[in-house]
């Protein structure tokens, strides 16, 4: 199967490994084949380890030879966005500030994949500090979205969709604080999970907004996501938000959904993310991916979530100002770049610090560090960062009213297909709207999927389902994902990423 | 930079003094407050960091279990409530020292509040309200290289951050009113207080002069009767019990000479230089300063359990005044016997010496006179000797065995505070122990009377009184080495 | 949390967001400050909505999930050796991380 090694998915490949039918240094030179080939143009990754990678496969096939695989995914290789901590692999964020830094220890989520023998191939782009919706704020130049090279590939995991939706690798982790893991796979014809708030550990995620961002699978399969999802996640003690309770059975739920049978799940349609600024072709696919659940048996209702309509400004109150505070620590003291201020001689700390977090940061950055550290300061905490913490419980009673009546909610993903590079790069509040639909479940911490269901009638791009469940829940996602994925294909024939078009260096 | 000063009678006669004092414990637990790095003092420099109190990208912090129940111990210690639930804050501010360029503090929310405790100056009882005691983490230390090797005029600074993110407790008192010209005493007499709960509860070494206690005194002065809050200053890191008394007692007569001139107090912080006994000009407090407060995502409420805090509560050592009373009747002290002993923060001290075995007034007089002369010259806190009240016990022990008098005695601490080992050790190497050799002594007692005919004579007589000035002689050729009573004894034999 | 009395929220002005920059250590051009001053704006006029939504008796959220009590034992755990806490440090002496000269007094 090696011509085709790079289209398979992850659960293909693991069950290949595991008949012994190919190698994981054969699986990985085949990535880091395609990566040399077509990453030129796509732009995905911002640091690949072809030794480290290689190595880690090596030791996997001794592994699997000796009968003791460490994992359903041992010596399957996977991307990594550039926001985990990675020991001795350099880690950005997309910024210039973190130029050349070379962590001293691995993020927990790093640490279970190499546990589990995943080979990691390397760092993947992003906007700077997960800041944006398109990847163009990246230090070191945007990604560009496969189906469309002009376009972006969503953000702020660009290059982690990107990579998955470019066959350059078959699983990558990514993170989620607005949607950063969502709205990428819409737009890229790629599957995202955000997992429930404390599901998967931080520890070692650069964090954006601490009580908001969480990290998951970036795939091609619903139940490639499920199985990465349950070597990653589950309790971690050096979180201390980290949920200590056993995971639901993830990936037996995706199996159960691909049998395609929805009786008496109850599925609910938020009637706040329809209508004017959501792009008709989206529309028009997230009514058939309804029906279809329908035919599926499912029963369909619609439900009011009102305080959403102010999730955004919710959302653009606590993640500046959570950021605000994280990003204090790069100060050009410890670690990172250090730029002496020009004209000054023999300059003071304060003077060192003001001019690196001038040269170091980006614009957006910048914007969202000088909003929170306003909407903090004193004499506004209340009017701002407070209040927002107030409808943050608004928008978690009105999931909770809507879970009395449904199991799943469901929506398009993003109210747009993938716009082209530049478009909205120096208007933050048109940009700041990609993340509408899903923001609110990243302020009431709730698990959700963006699964690929179908292209848009105007621009033929691809467009995303997002299926929402309670906290906990995680494997009611899986299975209404999953079941959708699976009438999807059985109309189309096949992935719809089979229909992206070819890149140049493609066989 | 000295400024004219009002005496401080004169500041009194004019102005109420308003204090307020707030204290930093580092708590002894044996890992730092949100990481697992070790909090020992004195380790090479960045060697017990990890990524979390380094403030790496990404790295978290978890909650010290000890180090909460530390803090609920204090607070009730000191009569607070203990809050059902509250929160950490970050405290944002840039620092070199300061790792993440916040610091995980306690804003509004305080672990504990509204407590007081009472202090004793002079026989008057003087009742501290504690507005709170909140946990918060510590920060690096900088090393400041250039020619002053001070902060000012340094050319660069080196960082080490071994200190940042061991556990402190901030105690925080309510403004301290109507001590008039006992203000410099009570904050002393308060911050002693304290230092004697902190080591009964076992919770920090207190250590003033290694900064495991830091003292930072506010006081304002306000017209006589006026009863109105002056505008304060903050003098900081005043880090002995005496200094705390001679801060509050320069600030009085300092900002007495400015109101005094019709001028104005600035609200700023300042620096106590323990050398010159004076404080000087620090940062302003602008409103500039905005420290951005807001709850900490990274860690979730911490609510005690009301059970825990009952058992914690019970678990609590005998409160300091019930244990004065106890032991002043066990020691058969009086009263200004005691007021002393706990005046010169002692007390722990006399308890330990005499549960090693020596009498109660024993253990006073070597404390408060041999060894708090010793303190006062070097400038120390008395629990800060290099000696045990073990070692102490044992010196007493070979007075009561006649092995030695109070003279050699006095020798001994020499050598043990000059580091020679253990009183036995010491009265080795010097060779200190009194001659109980009878022949030697009848021989230096034989010459004495040779060379003091008339005075033998005298003695003979009766004149009994005259024996001093044999013994003297017979001492002083043993070079006090000699028990002194057998020394009479002998002389009196000889003359019968 | 401070207590002071809130300006009226939804505008910022150039030399408000002069002294931001300047709380958050930033050293801002005045290119820059012409760029972001109307941008944040724009912004926050449209964030200034929520200020309406939620009555006073609305506890805040400050986690998704309400979690309590999480604490670590008191045991010391292997950390960085001083090579590894400094790999990083853009200048080092003594073993210490090397900064320039300090302005201001520690809080
Ligand atoms: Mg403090
Ligand atoms: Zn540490």
């Amino acid at each position: 199967m090696s011509t085709d090694l790079v289209r398979s998915t992850a659960a293909e490949l693991a069950d290949a490994l595991a008949a012994g039918e190919i190698s994981s240094v054969e699986l990985t030179r085949a990535h880091l084949d395609r990566i040399a080939a077509v990453d030129g143009p796509v732009h995905a990754f911002l640091h690949v380890d072809a030794d480290g990678a290689l190595d880690s496969a090596r030791a996997a096939d001794e592994r699997r030879a000796a009968g003791r695989p460490a994992s359903p995914l041992d010596g399957v290789p996977i991307a990594v966005k550039d926001v985990m901590a990675t020991r001795g692999l350099p880690t950005t964020c997309g910024s210039r500030i973190l130029q050349g830094w070379l962590p001293p220890y691995d993020a927990t989520v790093v640490a279970r994949l190499r546990e589990a023998g995943l080979p990691i191939l390397g760092k993947t782009n992003m906007d700077e500090f997960a800041m944006g919706s398109s990847t163009e704020h990246s230090a070191y130049g945007p990604t560009h979205n496969p189906w469309d090279l002009d376009r972006i590939p969503g953000g702020s995991g660009g290059g982690s969709a990107a990579a998955v939706a470019a066959f350059e690798a078959p699983l990558a982790i990514g993170t989620d604080t607005g949607g950063s893991i969502r709205q990428p796979g819409a737009v890229t014809g790629t599957v995202g999970m955000k997992p429930t708030y404390g599901g998967v550990s931080r520890y070692g995620l650069v964090a954006l907004a601490n009580s908001l961002d969480q990290a998951g699978p970036v795939t091609r399969t619903v139940l490639d996501a499920a199985l990465l999802h349950e070597v990653i996640g589950g309790h971690d003690p050096l979180d201390s938000t980290s949920i200590d309770q056993p995971q639901p059975a993830l990936v037996e739920a995706a199996r159960e959904g691909a049998g395609g049978d929805l009786a008496g799940v109850r599925v609910g349609v938020i009637s706040q993310m329809r209508g004017e600024g959501w792009q008709p072709g989206v529309l028009a696919r997230f009514e058939e991916s309804v029906e279809l659940l329908t035919k599926a048996g499912a029963e369909v209702v619609e439900v009011s979530c009102p305080t959403f309509v102010h999730a955004l400004a919710t959302y653009y109150l606590i993640l500046p100002a959570e950021a605000s505070s994280n990003l204090a620590r790069f100060d050009a003291m410890r670690y990172g770049l250090r730029v002496l201020p020009e004209g000054i001689t023999d300059p003071s700390a304060e003077e060192v610090m003001r001019a690196t977090r001038d040269a170091g940061f980006g614009a957006e950055v910048k914007r969202r560090i000088i909003l929170g550290t306003y909407a903090l300061s004193s004499g506004y905490y209340d009017a701002y960062y407070g209040q927002a913490q107030k409808v943050r419980t608004l928008i978690g009673r009105d999931f909770a009213r809507a879970f009395e009546q449904v199991d799943v909610l469901v929506s398009p993903t993003a109210p747009t297909t993938a716009f082209p590079i530049g478009e909205k790069v120096d208007d933050p509040l048109a940009m700041y709207l990609n993340d509408l639909a899903t923001i609110p479940a990243n302020l009431a911490g709730v698990p959700g999927i963006s699964v690929p269901n179908g292209l848009a009638d105007e621009d033929g791009l691809p467009t995303g389902f997002q299926v929402l469940a309670p906290a906990l829940a995680d494997d009611r996602v899986y299975r209404v994902g999953a079941a959708l994925e699976a009438l999807l294909q059985q109309e189309w024939g096949g992935p719809l990423i089979a229909k992206a078009p070819a890149l140049e260096g493609d066989r | 930079m000295t400024e004219t000063l009002l005496s401080f009678e004169e500041a009194l006669d004019r102005f109420d003094p308003a204090m307020g004092l707030e204290v930093h414990v580092e708590l002894n637990t044996a890992s730092k407050m949100f990481c697992g790095c070790s909090g020992e003092f004195g380790a090479e420099p960045n060697t017990q960091v990890c990524p979390t109190c380094l403030g790496l990208p990404g790295s978290m912090p978890v909650v010290n279990g000890k180090a909460v129940e530390s803090a609920i111990r204090i607070g009730l210690a000191l009569n607070c409530r203990v809050a059902e639930w509250c929160r950490f804050a970050r405290k944002n501010y840039f620092y070199p020292d300061m790792p993440k360029n916040f610091q995980t503090s306690q804003y509004d929310e305080p672990i504990c509040f509204d407590g007081w405790t009472d202090v004793e100056v002079d026989g008057e009882t003087y009742r501290i309200g504690i507005e709170r005691a909140h946990m918060e983490e510590d920060t690096g230390k900088s090393l400041h290289v250039g020619t002053s090797g001070r902060i000012h005029g340094a050319e660069y600074s080196l960082v080490d951050y071994n200190r940042a993110g061991i556990p402190l407790i901030e105690i925080v008192t309510k403004p301290i009113t109507g001590t008039r010209e006992r203000a410099p005493q009570v904050a002393r007499a308060y911050v002693a207080h304290l230092r004697e709960l902190i080591l009964a509860l076992g919770v920090s070494d207190a250590r003033m002069e290694q900064g495991s206690m830091r003292c930072d005194v506010n006081l304002s002065l306000s017209p006589a009767g006026s009863g109105r809050l002056g505008t304060r200053t903050e003098t900081k890191n005043v880090n002995s019990l005496r200094s705390v008394e001679r801060a509050a007692r320069y600030e009085i007569s300092r900002q007495a000479a400015i109101l005094d001139a019709g001028q104005r107090v600035l609200q700023e912080t300042r620096h106590w230089h323990e050398d010159t006994g004076i404080t000087t000009s620090g940062r302003e407090k602008s409103d500039a300063e905005d420290y951005r407060y807001f709850p900490e995502p990274d860690l979730v409420p911490v609510a005690p359990d009301p059970e825990w805090v009952e058992k914690l509560r019970a678990g609590l050592p005998e409160p300091p005044r019930e244990r004065r009373t106890r032991l002043q009747q066990e020691w058969g002290f009086s009263d200004l016997e005691m007021r002393d002993t706990v005046g010169a923060g002692a007390l722990t001290l006399v308890e330990r010496t005499v549960a090693a075995g020596a009498a109660p007034q024993a253990a006073r007089k070597w404390w408060l006179s041999e060894l708090a002369r010793r303190a006062n010259e070097q400038g120390v806190e008395l629990a800060d000797l290099p000696i045990t009240p073990d070692q102490v016990a044992r010196i007493q022990a070979l007075v009561d065995a006649g092995s030695i008098n109070d003279k050699l005695a006095r020798q001994v601490f020499d050598g043990v505070l000059a580091g020679e080992g253990d009183p036995d050790q010491v009265v080795e190497s010097r060779g200190l122990a009194v001659v109980s050799d009878e022949a030697a002594l009848g021989e230096a007692v034989d010459r004495a009377i040779a060379a003091n005919p008339d005075v033998a004579q005298k003695i003979r007589e009766g004149k009994v009184a005259a024996a001093g000035a044999l013994i003297g002689a017979v001492m002083k050729e043993m070079r006090g080495q000699a028990d002194a009573g057998r020394v009479r004894e002998l002389i009196l034999e000889k003359l019968a | 949390m401070p207590d002071t009395p809130a300006p009226s929220p939804g505008t910022v002005t150039r030399e408000e967001v002069r002294h931001l920059a300047d709380l958050a250590r930033i050293e801002l051009s005045d290119e820059e400050l012409d760029h972001l001053a109307p941008q944040l704006a724009v912004i926050l006029e449209s964030v200034t909505s929520i200020n309406e939504v939620a009555a006073g008796d609305i506890p805040p959220t400050s986690h998704p999930l309400p979690l309590t009590n999480v604490f670590r034992d008191d045991v010391v755990r292997p950390g960085l050796t001083a090579e590894q806490a400094l790999s990083g440090a853009p200048e080092q002496e003594q073993q210490r991380f090397k900064v320039p000269r300090i302005l201001g007094d520690e809080q």
